[in-house]
Protein backbone atom coordinates (compact mmCIF):
# COMPACT_ATOMS: atom_id res chain seq x y z
CA UNK A 1 0.00 0.00 0.00
CA UNK A 2 1.39 3.54 -0.62
CA UNK A 3 1.54 6.19 1.77
CA UNK A 4 1.63 9.57 0.72
CA UNK A 5 3.34 12.79 2.48
CA UNK A 6 1.58 16.23 1.71
CA UNK A 7 4.55 18.05 1.93
CA UNK A 8 3.21 21.15 -0.18
CA UNK A 9 3.57 24.26 1.06
CA UNK A 10 6.19 23.38 3.45
CA UNK A 11 9.61 24.95 3.03
CA UNK A 12 12.94 23.36 3.89
CA UNK A 13 13.81 21.22 6.06
CA UNK A 14 10.25 20.43 6.95
CA UNK A 15 9.97 17.81 3.61
CA UNK A 16 12.57 16.23 4.31
CA UNK A 17 12.08 15.92 8.16
CA UNK A 18 8.03 14.65 6.85
CA UNK A 19 9.71 12.51 4.46
CA UNK A 20 12.67 10.81 6.53
CA UNK A 21 9.54 10.43 9.70
CA UNK A 22 7.53 8.18 6.78
CA UNK A 23 10.49 6.37 5.96
CA UNK A 24 11.43 5.43 9.61
CA UNK A 25 7.83 4.68 10.02
CA UNK A 26 7.17 1.79 7.34
CA UNK A 27 11.10 0.83 6.41
CA UNK A 28 10.45 -0.64 3.17
CA UNK A 29 7.72 -0.30 0.54
CA UNK A 30 6.59 2.76 -1.30
CA UNK A 31 6.18 6.23 -0.60
CA UNK A 32 4.90 9.37 -2.73
CA UNK A 33 6.13 12.50 -1.86
CA UNK A 34 4.10 15.77 -2.70
CA UNK A 35 5.94 19.22 -2.88
CA UNK A 36 5.23 22.35 -4.50
CA UNK A 37 9.50 23.92 -5.19
CA UNK A 38 12.23 22.36 -7.16
CA UNK A 39 14.22 23.01 -3.99
CA UNK A 40 11.93 20.43 -1.58
CA UNK A 41 12.07 18.29 -4.64
CA UNK A 42 15.64 18.02 -4.82
CA UNK A 43 16.12 18.06 -1.17
CA UNK A 44 13.68 14.80 -0.45
CA UNK A 45 14.96 13.08 -3.73
CA UNK A 46 18.90 13.53 -1.96
CA UNK A 47 17.77 12.69 1.12
CA UNK A 48 16.05 9.29 0.37
CA UNK A 49 18.62 8.41 -1.83
CA UNK A 50 21.14 8.87 1.21
CA UNK A 51 18.49 6.83 3.26
CA UNK A 52 19.15 3.72 0.71
CA UNK A 53 15.84 4.62 -1.23
CA UNK A 54 15.41 5.11 -4.85
CA UNK A 55 13.48 7.59 -6.79
CA UNK A 56 11.23 5.63 -8.91
CA UNK A 57 9.83 8.18 -10.30
CA UNK A 58 8.82 12.58 -10.30
CA UNK A 59 6.01 13.41 -12.11
CA UNK A 60 4.58 16.87 -12.41
CA UNK A 61 1.31 17.74 -10.55
CA UNK A 62 -0.34 20.23 -10.23
CA UNK A 63 1.97 23.44 -9.42
CA UNK A 64 4.16 20.84 -8.00
CA UNK A 65 5.33 17.48 -8.17
CA UNK A 66 4.91 13.99 -7.20
CA UNK A 67 7.72 12.02 -6.38
CA UNK A 68 7.90 8.09 -5.50
CA UNK A 69 10.47 6.82 -3.94
CA UNK A 70 10.71 3.04 -2.81
CA UNK A 71 12.40 0.54 -1.11
CA UNK A 72 12.72 -3.35 -1.08
CA UNK B 1 18.88 24.24 -20.34
CA UNK B 2 17.74 20.79 -18.45
CA UNK B 3 21.52 19.63 -18.51
CA UNK B 4 22.40 23.04 -16.79
CA UNK B 5 19.73 22.45 -14.76
CA UNK B 6 21.12 19.39 -13.35
CA UNK B 7 24.23 20.37 -12.70
CA UNK B 8 23.84 23.48 -9.81
CA UNK B 9 21.88 20.83 -7.87
CA UNK B 10 25.05 18.54 -7.89
CA UNK B 11 27.77 18.71 -5.23
CA UNK B 12 29.77 19.99 -7.93
CA UNK B 13 26.88 22.31 -9.06
CA UNK B 14 27.38 23.79 -5.08
CA UNK B 15 30.78 23.70 -4.89
CA UNK B 16 31.32 25.68 -7.94
CA UNK B 17 28.71 27.95 -6.68
CA UNK B 18 30.48 28.50 -3.56
CA UNK B 19 33.48 29.21 -5.03
CA UNK B 20 32.22 31.56 -6.97
CA UNK B 21 31.08 33.63 -4.24
CA UNK B 22 34.40 33.27 -2.09
CA UNK B 23 36.94 34.30 -4.85
CA UNK B 24 34.40 37.21 -6.09
CA UNK B 25 33.73 38.91 -2.12
CA UNK B 26 37.36 39.66 -1.72
CA UNK B 27 37.74 41.33 -5.67
CA UNK B 28 35.01 43.70 -4.31
CA UNK B 29 36.95 44.33 -1.24
CA UNK B 30 39.66 45.15 -3.52
CA UNK B 31 37.72 47.09 -6.09
CA UNK B 32 36.40 49.16 -3.37
CA UNK B 33 33.98 47.74 -0.36
CA UNK B 34 34.74 47.63 3.27
CA UNK B 35 37.75 45.26 5.07
CA UNK B 36 36.78 41.65 5.18
CA UNK B 37 32.95 42.64 3.84
CA UNK B 38 33.15 42.07 -0.24
CA UNK B 39 29.58 40.82 0.23
CA UNK B 40 27.35 41.32 3.78
CA UNK B 41 24.12 40.51 3.65
CA UNK B 42 23.42 41.98 7.12
CA UNK B 43 25.79 45.23 6.61
CA UNK B 44 24.58 45.61 3.42
CA UNK B 45 20.57 45.87 3.80
CA UNK B 46 21.76 48.08 7.06
CA UNK B 47 23.79 50.27 4.70
CA UNK B 48 20.22 50.06 2.56
CA UNK B 49 18.06 50.87 5.57
CA UNK B 50 20.28 53.81 6.29
CA UNK B 51 20.49 55.16 2.72
CA UNK B 52 16.61 55.60 3.21
CA UNK B 53 16.81 57.13 6.40
CA UNK B 54 15.74 54.52 8.84
CA UNK B 55 18.49 54.91 10.80
CA UNK B 56 20.95 58.22 11.10
CA UNK B 57 24.20 56.34 11.52
CA UNK B 58 25.98 58.47 9.13
CA UNK B 59 28.80 56.00 8.48
CA UNK B 60 26.60 53.28 7.34
CA UNK B 61 24.58 54.56 4.67
CA UNK B 62 25.05 53.29 0.79
CA UNK B 63 22.32 51.80 -1.32
CA UNK B 64 24.30 48.56 -1.97
CA UNK B 65 23.53 47.41 -5.60
CA UNK B 66 24.96 44.05 -4.63
CA UNK B 67 21.47 43.28 -2.57
CA UNK B 68 19.28 44.97 -5.36
CA UNK B 69 21.34 42.55 -7.76
CA UNK B 70 20.58 39.29 -5.46
CA UNK B 71 17.18 39.48 -5.79
CA UNK B 72 17.01 40.50 -8.96
CA UNK B 73 19.23 37.85 -10.51
CA UNK B 74 17.28 35.17 -8.53
CA UNK B 75 14.52 36.33 -10.23
CA UNK B 76 16.12 35.80 -13.43
CA UNK B 77 17.13 32.62 -12.94
CA UNK B 78 13.59 31.47 -11.18
CA UNK B 79 11.41 32.67 -14.56
CA UNK B 80 14.54 31.13 -16.88
CA UNK B 81 14.11 28.13 -15.38
CA UNK B 82 10.58 28.22 -14.34
CA UNK B 83 10.83 28.18 -10.85
CA UNK B 84 8.96 31.36 -10.41
CA UNK B 85 6.35 30.15 -7.66
CA UNK B 86 4.21 32.86 -5.83
CA UNK B 87 3.66 32.18 -2.57
CA UNK B 88 3.19 33.30 1.21
CA UNK B 89 0.68 32.65 4.20
CA UNK B 90 3.31 31.25 6.15
CA UNK B 91 3.43 33.18 10.00
CA UNK B 92 4.54 36.53 7.91
CA UNK B 93 4.80 38.29 11.18
CA UNK B 94 6.44 35.34 13.24
CA UNK B 95 9.57 36.15 9.74
CA UNK B 96 9.11 39.78 10.07
CA UNK B 97 10.22 39.79 14.13
CA UNK B 98 12.54 36.44 13.20
CA UNK B 99 14.28 39.17 10.49
CA UNK B 100 14.39 42.55 12.96
CA UNK B 101 16.25 40.30 15.75
CA UNK B 102 18.31 38.53 13.35
CA UNK B 103 19.36 41.95 12.11
CA UNK B 104 20.07 43.27 15.91
CA UNK B 105 21.86 39.59 16.82
CA UNK B 106 24.32 39.83 13.56
CA UNK B 107 24.93 43.38 14.01
CA UNK B 108 26.04 42.48 18.20
CA UNK B 109 29.06 40.68 16.26
CA UNK B 110 28.91 42.64 12.98
CA UNK B 111 28.30 40.25 9.60
CA UNK B 112 26.17 37.94 8.51
CA UNK B 113 27.40 34.21 8.27
CA UNK B 114 28.80 35.08 5.09
CA UNK B 115 30.86 37.80 6.50
CA UNK B 116 31.37 35.63 9.47
CA UNK B 117 33.59 33.68 6.59
CA UNK B 118 34.84 36.29 4.92
CA UNK B 119 36.03 37.90 8.29
CA UNK B 120 37.87 34.58 9.19
CA UNK B 121 38.98 33.93 6.12
CA UNK B 122 40.77 37.39 6.38
CA UNK B 123 42.31 36.58 9.53
CA UNK B 124 39.70 37.95 11.99
CA UNK B 125 40.10 35.56 14.81
CA UNK B 126 37.16 37.20 16.22
CA UNK B 127 34.85 35.80 14.05
CA UNK B 128 35.74 31.88 15.36
CA UNK B 129 33.72 33.21 18.22
CA UNK B 130 30.71 34.58 15.79
CA UNK B 131 30.97 31.41 13.38
CA UNK B 132 30.45 28.90 16.87
CA UNK B 133 27.37 31.42 17.93
CA UNK B 134 26.07 30.67 14.53
CA UNK B 135 26.45 27.16 14.71
CA UNK B 136 25.11 26.81 18.45
CA UNK B 137 22.02 28.93 17.58
CA UNK B 138 21.18 27.05 14.22
CA UNK B 139 21.68 23.93 16.36
CA UNK B 140 19.09 25.00 18.99
CA UNK B 141 16.87 25.53 15.89
CA UNK B 142 17.28 21.57 15.27
CA UNK B 143 16.11 20.73 18.15
CA UNK B 144 12.75 22.82 18.13
CA UNK B 145 12.65 20.76 14.61
CA UNK B 146 12.81 17.96 16.10
CA UNK B 147 9.97 18.46 18.18
CA UNK B 148 7.95 20.00 15.65
CA UNK B 149 8.02 23.59 15.21
CA UNK B 150 7.31 24.90 11.69
CA UNK B 151 5.79 27.89 11.09
CA UNK B 152 2.88 26.35 8.86
CA UNK B 153 1.97 25.74 5.06
CA UNK B 154 2.26 28.77 2.69
CA UNK B 155 -0.17 29.12 -0.13
CA UNK B 156 -0.34 29.71 -3.57
CA UNK B 157 -0.66 33.19 -4.33
CA UNK B 158 -1.22 36.18 -7.17
CA UNK B 159 2.24 36.54 -9.18
CA UNK B 160 2.31 40.17 -8.38
CA UNK B 161 2.57 38.97 -4.60
CA UNK B 162 5.73 37.73 -5.99
CA UNK B 163 7.01 40.40 -8.07
CA UNK B 164 7.08 43.14 -5.00
CA UNK B 165 10.30 42.44 -3.45
CA UNK B 166 11.83 42.17 -6.98
CA UNK B 167 10.02 45.89 -7.42
CA UNK B 168 11.02 47.20 -4.55
CA UNK B 169 14.72 46.28 -5.38
CA UNK B 170 14.14 47.80 -8.76
CA UNK B 171 12.84 51.46 -7.18
CA UNK B 172 15.69 51.35 -4.88
CA UNK B 173 18.05 50.98 -8.04
CA UNK B 174 16.16 53.87 -9.68
CA UNK B 175 16.16 56.09 -6.89
CA UNK B 176 20.28 55.38 -6.90
CA UNK B 177 20.27 56.59 -11.16
CA UNK B 178 18.45 59.59 -9.92
CA UNK B 179 20.19 60.71 -6.89
CA UNK B 180 23.39 59.10 -7.46
CA UNK B 181 26.65 59.73 -4.53
CA UNK B 182 28.29 62.50 -4.75
CA UNK B 183 31.95 62.70 -3.95
CA UNK B 184 32.11 63.85 0.09
CA UNK B 185 28.20 64.88 0.07
CA UNK B 186 26.17 63.02 3.08
CA UNK B 187 23.07 62.91 0.31
CA UNK B 188 21.44 63.44 -2.63
CA UNK B 189 18.22 64.19 -3.35
CA UNK B 190 16.27 61.88 -0.49
CA UNK B 191 19.38 59.44 -0.71
CA UNK B 192 21.82 59.42 2.67
CA UNK B 193 25.39 58.64 1.60
CA UNK B 194 27.88 58.01 4.32
CA UNK B 195 31.06 60.49 3.79
CA UNK B 196 33.54 58.39 5.72
CA UNK B 197 33.56 54.82 7.38
CA UNK B 198 32.35 51.79 5.70
CA UNK B 199 29.60 53.46 4.14
CA UNK B 200 31.46 55.24 2.01
CA UNK B 201 33.76 52.54 0.90
CA UNK B 202 32.24 50.51 -2.51
CA UNK B 203 32.67 49.32 -5.59
CA UNK B 204 32.15 50.78 -8.22
CA UNK B 205 27.86 50.86 -8.80
CA UNK B 206 28.06 48.93 -12.06
CA UNK B 207 30.08 46.37 -10.60
CA UNK B 208 28.61 45.85 -7.26
CA UNK B 209 25.14 45.11 -9.48
CA UNK B 210 26.84 42.82 -12.00
CA UNK B 211 28.72 40.60 -9.30
CA UNK B 212 25.42 40.92 -7.50
CA UNK B 213 23.25 39.35 -10.72
CA UNK B 214 25.76 36.89 -10.95
CA UNK B 215 25.46 36.08 -7.57
CA UNK B 216 21.44 36.21 -7.51
CA UNK B 217 21.33 33.92 -10.39
CA UNK B 218 24.04 31.39 -9.35
CA UNK B 219 22.57 31.00 -5.53
CA UNK B 220 19.28 30.44 -6.66
CA UNK B 221 19.64 27.72 -9.12
CA UNK B 222 22.21 25.76 -6.17
CA UNK B 223 19.86 26.97 -2.94
CA UNK B 224 23.16 28.03 -2.03
CA UNK B 225 22.45 28.67 2.26
CA UNK B 226 25.03 29.18 5.02
CA UNK B 227 22.64 28.35 7.62
CA UNK B 228 21.49 25.79 5.55
CA UNK B 229 24.78 24.25 5.67
CA UNK B 230 25.18 23.85 9.27
CA UNK B 231 21.44 22.67 9.20
CA UNK B 232 21.08 19.89 7.75
CA UNK B 233 24.65 18.68 8.69
CA UNK B 234 23.40 18.86 12.32
CA UNK B 235 19.91 17.63 11.27
CA UNK B 236 20.03 14.97 8.43
CA UNK B 237 24.25 14.17 8.65
CA UNK B 238 23.94 15.93 4.64
CA UNK B 239 27.23 17.53 3.27
CA UNK B 240 25.36 18.87 0.25
CA UNK B 241 25.16 22.49 1.41
CA UNK B 242 27.86 22.05 3.22
CA UNK B 243 30.29 21.28 0.67
CA UNK B 244 29.53 24.55 -0.81
CA UNK B 245 30.15 26.82 2.12
CA UNK B 246 34.01 24.91 2.57
CA UNK B 247 34.27 26.20 -1.17
CA UNK B 248 33.18 29.63 -0.23
CA UNK B 249 35.59 29.63 2.94
CA UNK B 250 38.87 27.76 1.19
CA UNK B 251 38.69 30.02 -1.84
CA UNK B 252 38.01 33.17 -0.57
CA UNK B 253 41.17 32.61 2.21
CA UNK B 254 43.11 31.86 -1.34
CA UNK B 255 41.91 34.92 -2.63
CA UNK B 256 42.81 37.27 0.25
CA UNK B 257 46.68 35.57 0.01
CA UNK B 258 46.84 36.29 -3.49
CA UNK B 259 45.40 39.93 -3.19
CA UNK B 260 47.41 40.79 0.35
CA UNK B 261 43.90 41.22 1.90
CA UNK B 262 44.82 38.52 4.83
CA UNK B 263 46.03 40.01 8.60
CA UNK B 264 45.66 36.99 10.92
CA UNK B 265 44.82 38.74 14.81
CA UNK B 266 42.57 39.35 16.89
CA UNK B 267 42.99 43.74 17.34
CA UNK B 268 42.23 46.09 14.67
CA UNK B 269 40.76 43.64 12.45
CA UNK B 270 38.21 46.06 10.13
CA UNK B 271 34.91 46.66 11.06
CA UNK B 272 35.03 44.28 13.78
CA UNK B 273 35.49 44.24 18.10
CA UNK B 274 37.09 42.12 20.39
CA UNK B 275 34.26 41.03 23.01
CA UNK B 276 34.50 36.99 22.09
CA UNK B 277 31.55 36.47 24.89
CA UNK B 278 29.07 39.12 23.04
CA UNK B 279 30.75 38.10 19.09
CA UNK B 280 29.54 34.66 20.15
CA UNK B 281 25.88 35.88 21.59
CA UNK B 282 25.34 37.85 18.82
CA UNK B 283 25.43 34.67 16.35
CA UNK B 284 23.31 32.49 18.31
CA UNK B 285 20.70 34.99 17.99
CA UNK B 286 20.94 35.17 14.74
CA UNK B 287 21.91 31.70 14.09
CA UNK B 288 18.39 31.00 15.75
CA UNK B 289 16.95 33.30 14.14
CA UNK B 290 17.81 32.07 10.46
CA UNK B 291 16.96 28.57 11.49
CA UNK B 292 13.64 29.34 12.64
CA UNK B 293 12.71 31.36 9.21
CA UNK B 294 14.74 28.40 6.94
CA UNK B 295 17.22 30.11 5.67
CA UNK B 296 20.61 33.00 6.18
CA UNK B 297 20.00 36.21 4.94
CA UNK B 298 21.59 35.77 1.17
CA UNK B 299 18.98 32.61 1.04
CA UNK B 300 16.14 34.77 1.80
CA UNK B 301 16.83 37.20 -0.39
CA UNK B 302 17.25 34.50 -3.11
CA UNK B 303 13.95 32.94 -2.28
CA UNK B 304 12.41 36.43 -2.30
CA UNK B 305 13.30 36.74 -6.04
CA UNK B 306 11.71 33.55 -6.64
CA UNK B 307 8.24 34.74 -5.47
CA UNK B 308 8.83 33.75 -1.98
CA UNK B 309 6.87 36.72 -0.05
CA UNK B 310 7.50 35.21 3.55
CA UNK B 311 11.06 35.49 2.19
CA UNK B 312 10.31 38.92 1.47
CA UNK B 313 8.96 39.98 5.06
CA UNK B 314 12.03 38.38 6.49
CA UNK B 315 14.09 40.60 4.76
CA UNK B 316 11.49 43.72 5.43
CA UNK B 317 11.97 42.85 9.01
CA UNK B 318 15.95 42.71 8.57
CA UNK B 319 16.13 45.99 7.21
CA UNK B 320 13.62 47.44 9.75
CA UNK B 321 15.44 45.42 12.70
CA UNK B 322 18.84 47.63 11.42
CA UNK B 323 17.05 51.24 11.79
CA UNK B 324 16.22 49.66 15.56
CA UNK B 325 19.79 48.43 15.88
CA UNK B 326 21.57 52.36 14.93
CA UNK B 327 18.88 54.58 16.87
CA UNK B 328 18.92 52.06 20.09
CA UNK B 329 22.37 52.00 20.72
CA UNK B 330 22.08 48.38 20.10
CA UNK B 331 24.51 48.00 17.12
CA UNK B 332 28.03 47.32 18.19
CA UNK B 333 31.11 49.65 16.52
CA UNK B 334 35.07 48.74 16.56
CA UNK B 335 34.84 49.83 19.99
CA UNK B 336 32.64 47.04 21.36
CA UNK B 337 29.19 46.25 21.80
CA UNK B 338 26.65 49.40 21.80
CA UNK B 339 25.23 50.67 25.30
CA UNK B 340 22.14 48.21 24.53
CA UNK B 341 23.32 45.63 22.75
CA UNK B 342 23.18 42.98 25.40
CA UNK B 343 20.17 43.86 26.70
CA UNK B 344 18.61 43.30 23.18
CA UNK B 345 20.63 39.94 22.19
CA UNK B 346 18.88 38.26 25.89
CA UNK B 347 15.37 39.79 24.88
CA UNK B 348 15.75 38.51 21.15
CA UNK B 349 16.99 35.30 22.31
CA UNK B 350 13.90 34.87 24.51
CA UNK B 351 11.38 35.71 21.40
CA UNK B 352 12.99 33.04 19.38
CA UNK B 353 12.06 30.45 22.38
CA UNK B 354 8.96 31.92 23.11
CA UNK B 355 8.65 31.20 19.16
CA UNK B 356 10.27 27.91 18.68
CA UNK B 357 8.40 26.68 22.11
CA UNK B 358 4.75 27.89 21.21
CA UNK B 359 4.73 27.30 17.51
CA UNK B 360 5.29 23.12 17.45
CA UNK B 361 2.86 20.63 16.29
CA UNK B 362 3.04 17.15 16.49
Amino acid sequence: MNTTVDARGFSCPQPVLMTLDEITKVDTGEIVVLVDTDTSKENVSRAATSKGWQVKDVQEEGEGYRITISKD
Amino acid sequence: MSQLKNFFATRWGIIAVGAFIGAFAPLLQEWGNPGNMGICVACFERDIAGAIGIHRAAVVQYMRPEIIGFVLGSLIAAYLFKEFRPRTGSAPIVRFVLGAFAMIGALVFLGCPWRALLRFAGGDGNAIFGLLGLIFGIWIGTRFFKSGYNLGRADKTYTSVGWLLPLIMLGFFILMLIFPPIQGEAKNGILFYSAKGPGSMHAPLIVSLLVGLAIGFLAQRSRFCTMGSFRDLILFRQTHLFSGLLAFAVVAFLANLMLGQFHPGFVNQPVAHTMSLWNFGGMVLAGLAFALAGGCPGRQLFMAGEGDGDAAIFVLGMIVGAGFSHNFGLASSSKGVGPYGVVAVIIGLLVCLFIGFTMRKK
